[in-house]
């Protein structure tokens, strides 16, 4: 099983109401992921920063200590935001740096996303309690792309828990099962991707994750995973500016979208998107297999 | 008429006051894509439901009418025995699979698999089919007045598909067969009943090649030499 979700705001109306929406909608996905939940969420109002969202499992990590470290290592100011055990960190210096002396100098956490806009937060357990630890009702932002975990291929834990980070400001969320996962792994491996779980979806993430850094554009990236990767899969991928989706040629996991002037809802059943605003007045169809589809906010 | 408000009554309450009336009228409002609307209806009632419903709406239905003023998903009237079904939008994966009997008329749009392993029932769908519609369809008939998605009557058996637009691929054993007099007559029927208006004159059908499901003894020497296996 697995809920999917995703929500993008074409026009500022509803865009305070991202996190409610969302939440709304992630409720209705409960039944179909109890195990895990996990949100991005793209927040359109400071592009002059770049933030990474980290976590620190098990354990209370002095995230002050953590952030005076990272502020002399780039010579620029870190700002703090703890939510339970996530932390984002938004700095004016150079991200991708700011990154890398995470990984390579705060033992026991993880870089859950990285970028400009997007921040990510993941946990075990109910997702109606998931969405509430992480206060996911009051973000506000452009678009938002949620899951609800059912766990068959790899085990309950919040690094399996999706989304998967596949870039800067990318991620993407699945439902279904890879089949040729393990083979995947190991090639993506040799071209220098990381991983760290067994789960089939960070393998997809690491393959996307591959192509956009081999110069590819999400689409081209989409495009190409038709072929290598096998499996039942419905794809949800935040980016920057948008959200796309993609079904598997066979297409047995579902999805539904709606779209109204104001916004854009996919979603795993109809039932998540039945309590948004407006819904009266959406388009509602459902998306062709081997279809990329894709929303992004205007140039 | 009784009317169940599935903002207030649980699903739950609404199946059983179904189930448990033998005629009336019943209108539900509010369904908000939940699971299972009207499923197991057996006796002559007739359900409008305003709104879009969820998963198996009318699932396993017998003798009565449920009316769909909106859009359902994943097997709408699925393993549907008799009596009718009819939703006035789309709906997505395997409508009336498995279905015995009766009538599911789908104004708009079917997804994919529309019509999957019937087993006697009458579909119209009066806008378009997704890919693998029909798949190892046994009896009835399927109609389509806009277009078929890919892999068509894949496996058939033999239920008779009608498509009026086009059709992007057959599938496996699936070819097109001459419409005789009798068909046309089956096709007034259908289209009759379903309330959607179409000629029958301009529709084309298919069915299955019959070269699947019998295996044919007397072939084995010719097809292992096709094989080059042969002795």
């Amino acid at each position: 099983m697995c809920g999917i979700v995703g929500l993008f705001m074409k026009t500022p109306r509803y865009r305070p109401e991202l996190g409610r929406l969302t939440e709304v909608m992630l409720h209705e996905m409960r039944e179909r992921g109890p195990d895990s939940a996990g949100f991005a969420v793209y927040d359109g109002d400071r592009d002059d920063v770049s933030r990474l969202t980290l976590l620190a499992e098990g354990h209370d990590p002095d995230w002050s200590a953590t952030a005076a470290a990272l502020e002399a290592a780039l010579g620029a100011g870190v700002d703090v935001r703890v939510t339970h055990d996530h932390a984002v960190f938004e700095t004016s210096g150079d991200g991708r740096a700011a990154r890398q002396w995470v990984i390579d100098n705060a033992p026991g956490v993880d870089v859950l996303s990285y970028g400009r806009r997007i921040e990510l937060y993941k946990s075990v357990g109910d997702p109606a309690l998931v969405a509430e630890r992480y206060d996911l009702a009051s973000r506000q932002g452009t678009h938002a792309i949620a899951h609800t975990r059912m766990a068959t291929e790899s085990a309950i834990t919040t690094n399996g828990s999706h989304p998967f980070v596949t870039g800067a400001d990318t991620c993407l969320v699945h439902n279904g099962s890879l089949s040729n996962h393990n083979q995947l792994r190991r090639q993506l491996i040799a071209e220098g991707e990381s991983f760290q779980t067994e789960n089939d979806t960070e393998v997809a993430a690491g393959y996307v994750s591959w192509r956009l850094r081999s110069g590819d554009t999400i689409d081209e990236a989409l495009v190409r995973g038709l072929a290598d990767l096998d499996g039942f899969y419905t794809f949800a991928i935040g980016v920057e500016n948008g959200f796309a989706i993609l079904r598997d040629p066979i297409a047995c996991k579902p999805a539904v979208v709606a779209e109204t002037d104001d916004w854009v809802a996919m979603s795993s059943e109809y039932r998540a998107i039945a309590r948004l605003p407006d819904v009266g007045d959406a388009e509602i169809f459902e998306p062709e297999p081997s279809r990329i589809y894709s929303w992004s906010l205007a140039a | 008429m009784t009317t169940f408000d599935l903002a207030s009554t649980t699903l739950r309450e609404l199946n059983s006051a179904l189930h448990a009336a033998s005629d009336g009228t019943f209108t539900i409002v509010n369904p908000q894509g939940a699971h299972a609307v009207a499923a197991g209806i057996d006796s002559p009632i007739d359900v409008t439901v305003r709104g879009s419903v969820g998963y198996y709406c009318a699932g396993m239905h017998q003798q009565g009418t449920v009316r769909i003023e909106g859009n359902a998903s994943t097997g709408l009237a699925e393993n549907m025995m008799s009596g009718r079904v009819h939703i006035t939008g789309n709906a997505t994966m395997s409508a009336g699979a498995t279905a015995h009997g009766g009538l599911l008329v789908i104004e708009g749009n079917a997804g994919s698999r529309c019509g999957i392993s019937m087993k006697g029932v009458d579909i119209v769908v009066g806008g378009n089919v997704g890919h693998m519609s029909g798949f190892m369809a046994q009896a009835g008939n399927l109609v389509v007045l806009g277009d078929a998605a890919g892999d068509l009557g894949d496996s058939i058996y033999e239920a008779e598909i009608f498509v009026r637009g086009s059709v992007e691929s057959l599938g496996a054993d699936c070819i097109e067969k001459d419409v005789e007099a009798e068909h046309l007559a089956t096709l007034e029927r259908l289209i009759g009943e379903s309330g959607l208006d179409a000629d029958p004159a301009e529709f084309r059908r298919y069915g299955s090649a019959r070269t699947l499901y019998n295996f044919a003894v007397d072939d084995i020497d010719a097809e292992l030499a096709a094989a080059g296996g042969a002795s």
